[in-house]
């Protein structure tokens, strides 16, 4: 075992990725992966503030039962963009186009990923996807919901759905070049010595969540065109009139939609298998259990997407098949849940911020999860399907598990990104105001739920108010806890502590590079002869965070 | 270099074996096969076809296990969509419902 | 210092292929990862297509009579000489990959331009077919407003469309859809081979590719073959499933 402060930090030097070069065109044209990251960075912020704003809005029209602020065709509209710009332009590209992109050369000892200009390009798609987008919500708006369910979608909607569906189908390619960069890269250009299970389980997460990209994307793609075509036919196979089938629409939909649930999280698990060892100072727990576990969640998440369909005309049989099929595929979830567990047990805990979110994240996806199996259940989903409890449950993973991940995984890398730290006081509170106001928001919609208010509703009985109204206050909360970041992350940039190349004094690959980086990551390609999570002997290791040295000899 | 170079009569042979498929598949066409042989003999020469495009044309006969195991996964993913959505075809009105 | 070596030591500046990447250490790692990225794409390509075909075994499943009527009316002809222009331009593909690893320039050029000729002729012989579909109000729904779709049996018999026992003209705009669907799309990737295989062409009679490196051709042979490979598929399922219950063949 190699104690970490034995490691010779790199040469400080002037040059980094960031003021390598000057000028719009070095970034809007470059190919290094790390500034690609950035611009992924101000894209996905931009978008996850637009699909805050629907957010906002359902919360205000939620806040009286009756429908008061907005039409009800407007809050179909709503609801349908917050989901659509939420899960498509925020969601799946977050953790993998910002953090990935920048981390997976830099953990696996390369220069850069394998196709840097196909990286580029990959971003390009994305705004195309995106401001097609934009243009169809701005143009009138979809009404669908983010399902897109036929006939509705196909016949009976005046929306923008071919509009909408035509800038999800462009931005579904950028995910695709994104995974296969990923594959192709953690293939082929791991450092010498960096064997597979030497790799940090950020990249097996990766891995995992590329080969959901790769295989469900294209499904999702063929479905949306299908579905454009018929609108524009007039006619097509999701027809009854011809005999087609609307439920084949749900089959293809979910066939991809499902498994792009564990890409938004399968990522956020690999930070937080990340923030967990490195937090604790102690290897991972089950090293091989948590990579194949991650592997596991990727083949399995395919096999359960008739799950949302239990109370459509699928067979009974098949429901009984996914039924099953859907409690297997929380095992290797749970495999996780328990192994960070143990890697916590009779560890060396440090509360920075990255931590906060880390367990904040394994808390509130327990909870997501196992809400989850209820809805797995079939005679539950009957009652439970398409009321708020659905949404509540997705809503506890999504944010509560994959927001979490991705900021927790901010904070951590943000030394390493901007080469400066963020105010350490600020983050903490951030974090906790975040988490109280994600749970106020988000646990009186279960109850709600389960009493049977219904989702996708503009006005609903007056029982339902209270819980609402506890909602809409803690998502106000939950929004200001999230401008905070935001506001410090910036002012960080100018006025931040100058971070070193390693300010959590840790072992992973990507600390052995200056902070920021240089554009070429590592001066000369590094031997891997460690594993991954090898920490010092308890003697010689230093505390890091608020705490300081001095407090350990009290 | 460590590619590897398939020789010229390989080629010659798989093509001459991808024509005589399809005239095979075309021929068949016609023929009254009983039950459900015609779509069967049908998939199985595309089948045949395809594979031998994929080995010899594609070299992944002379590939990685890697590549191997990619072109598995592809099919096996493919099998996932049909078998587990034809669960829901076949089985439907197997058990009566309310309505 | 011991973890960081400097493993540049022992390979030779002066080695470089002018292709190399500076990201890669070698040509030998560029090459594996080009034609892994490849691959992966072809992935993508069969789940693509995927969608399409279950539509089509659903369907076929629930409607085979009117899927063999529909079929019948497809012109065998020109679909088993699509097929066979396809797998004779897979083969001047490989011919030219062949020749590009053998370092011949002029018969590598002669294979790419056979293939990229053959590939037109198939759109064409497709154009051909198209248009046939739209004399015969085979074009489903209102795509084509001057010319809907067969609305009566009278119509259907007269232009050549001969309803089997049990198929409904509803069902058999069904499988028109999916034809359309499916070789529209096929043919889609075609052009787009087309026109890799002309970047190709020009970068070929440029002299950019040698026997170290030739990836490029490689790749998109694959790709060639990965679309020839979806037609083999498609020729049997949408021209052939009926034919065997026309009478008098």
């Amino acid at each position: 075992m190699r104690p970490i402060e034995y490691y010779e930090p790199p040469i400080p030097s002037k040059v980094n990725y960031i003021n390598a070069q000057y000028g719009l065109k070095s970034w809007l044209l470059t190919k290094d992966h790390k500034r690609i990251a950035l611009l992924y960075l101000g894209s996905i912020t931009f978008f996850f503030f637009i699909g805050g704003i629907y957010a906002l809005m359902i919360r205000l029209e939620l806040l009286t039962p009756q429908g008061d602020f907005l039409q009800s065709a407007t809050y179909n509209k709503v609801f349908t963009q917050h989901g659509i710009i939420m899960i498509f332009f925020f969601l799946i590209p977050s953790i993998p186009a910002t953090l990935g992109n920048f981390l997976v050369p830099m953990m696996i000892g390369a220069k850069d990923l394998a196709f840097p200009r196909i990286n580029l390009l990959s971003w390009y798609i994305y705004l195309l996807g995106g401001v097609i987008t934009i243009y169809a919500l701005l143009a009138g708006g979809v009404d669908t919901g983010w399902t897109f369910y036929t006939p509705f979608s196909t016949t009976f909607s005046n929306s923008y759905v071919v509009a909408t569906g035509l800038g999800i189908f462009i931005n579904g390619f950028s995910s695709i070049l994104t995974g296969l960069n990923f594959i192709v890269t953690i293939h082929t250009m791991r450092a010498p010595g960096m064997t597979w299970f030497r790799l940090p389980l950020f990249i097996w997460s990766h891995y995992a969540t590329s080969l959901i990209m790769i295989l469900g994307t294209p499904v999702i793609a063929i479905t949306v065109l299908l579905l454009a075509f018929e609108r524009v036919a007039r006619v097509g196979i999701f027809d009854p009139a011809l005999g087609g089938d609307p439920i084949l629409f749900q089959h293809l939909f979910w066939f991809y939609s499902h498994p792009a649930v564990y890409i938004m999280v399968l990522p956020s698990m690999g930070v937080v298998s990340e923030l967990i060892a490195n937090f604790s100072r102690k290897n991972i727990f089950g090293y091989s259990f948590v990579a194949f576990s991650s592997l596991a969640i990727a083949v399995f998440g395919f096999l359960v997407w008739g799950h949302h369909l239990f109370v459509t005309s699928q067979s009974v049989y098949a429901g009984m098949i996914f039924s099953f099929l859907s409690f297997a595929v929380a095992i290797p979830s749970a495999i996780k849940v328990f192994n960070w567990t143990a890697t916590l047990y009779k560890s060396s805990i440090s509360y920075d911020t990255p931590m906060l979110y880390g367990l904040g994240f394994i808390g509130l996806f327990t909870v997501g999860g196992m809400t989850g199996l209820f809805l797995a259940s079939l005679a539950v989903d009957v009652h439970l399907s398409d009321t708020y409890f659905v949404v509540a449950h997705f809503h506890y993973i999504m944010v509560g598990g994959a927001l979490m991940g991705y900021l927790g995984g901010l904070h951590y890398w943000w030394p390493k990104i901007s080469g400066r730290m963020y105010p350490e006081g600020w983050g903490r509170f951030s974090a906790l105001v975040i988490f109280v106001g994600f749970n106020l928001t988000f646990l009186p919609q279960f109850v709600a739920g389960y009493l049977g208010m219904p989702r996708r509703y503009h006005a609903y009985p007056p029982e339902f108010q209270v819980f609402n109204v506890l909602s809409t206050a803690g998502a106000s909360i939950l929004g200001f806890g999230m401008l905070i970041p935001a506001i410090y992350f910036v002012w960080s940039m100018r006025y931040g502590k100058r971070a070193e190349a390693n300010p959590w004094h840790l072992p992973g690959l990507e600390w052995r590079t200056p902070s920021p980086p240089p554009t070429e990551n590592f001066a000369v390609t590094p031997i891997v002869t460690w594993e991954a999570y090898e920490f010092a002997p308890p003697e010689e290791t230093q505390v890091v965070g608020k705490f300081g040295p001095e407090l350990e000899q009290i | 270099m460590s590619e590897h170079i398939v020789p010229v009569r390989i080629y010659v042979i798989i093509f001459a074996v991808l024509v005589v498929g399809t005239a095979l598949t075309v021929v068949a066409a016609f023929y009254d096969f009983p039950w459900q042989l015609n779509t069967i003999i049908a998939l199985t020469i595309a089948t045949t076809k395809a594979t031998f495009v994929v080995l010899y044309f594609m070299h992944v006969r002379y590939s990685t296990r890697l590549i191997w195991v990619i072109v598995a996964s592809a099919l096996f993913w493919m099998a996932i969509l049909f078998a587990l959505t034809f669960s829901d075809y076949n089985t439907r009105g197997w058990i009566p419902s309310a309505y | 210092m011991a973890d960081v070596i400097n493993s540049h030591a022992t390979t030779s500046e002066a080695h470089h292929h002018r292709a190399l990447q500076h990201h890669f250490e070698n040509m030998e790692q560029q090459r594996e990862a080009g034609t892994l990225g490849m691959w992966v794409f072809l992935v993508t390509e069969i789940m693509f297509f995927g969608g399409m075909f279950l539509a089509y075994t659903l369907y076929r499943s629930k409607y085979p009579a009117a899927f063999a009527s529909a079929s019948n009316h497809l012109d065998i002809t020109l679909g088993a000489v699509n097929t066979g222009v396809l797998i004779l331009s897979s083969f001047t593909m490989a011919m030219s990959v062949y020749f590009t690893q053998v370092g011949k320039r002029r018969p590598q050029i002669l294979c790419l331009v056979l293939t990229l000729v053959l590939g037109l002729t198939f759109l064409g012989i497709k154009g051909v077919e198209y248009h046939s579909k739209y004399v015969d109000h085979l074009i489903p729904g209102h795509l084509i407003p001057s010319s809907p779709f067969l609305e009566n049996e009278a119509q259907a018999r007269e232009h050549g469309l001969h309803l089997l026992e049990g198929a409904s003209l509803k069902q058999v705009e069904l499988f028109y859809w999916i034809y359309f669907a499916m070789t529209g799309m096929h043919a889609l990737h075609m052009i787009i081979g087309a026109g890799l295989l002309t970047f190709l062409l020009i970068y070929s009679i440029k002299g950019r590719f040698d026997p170290e490196y030739h990836s490029p051709v490689e790749v998109i042979g694959l790709y060639w073959h990965f679309v020839d490979i979806v037609w083999i598929f498609l020729f049997p399922l949408l021209y052939l499933l009926g034919r065997h219950l026309e009478h008098g063949g």
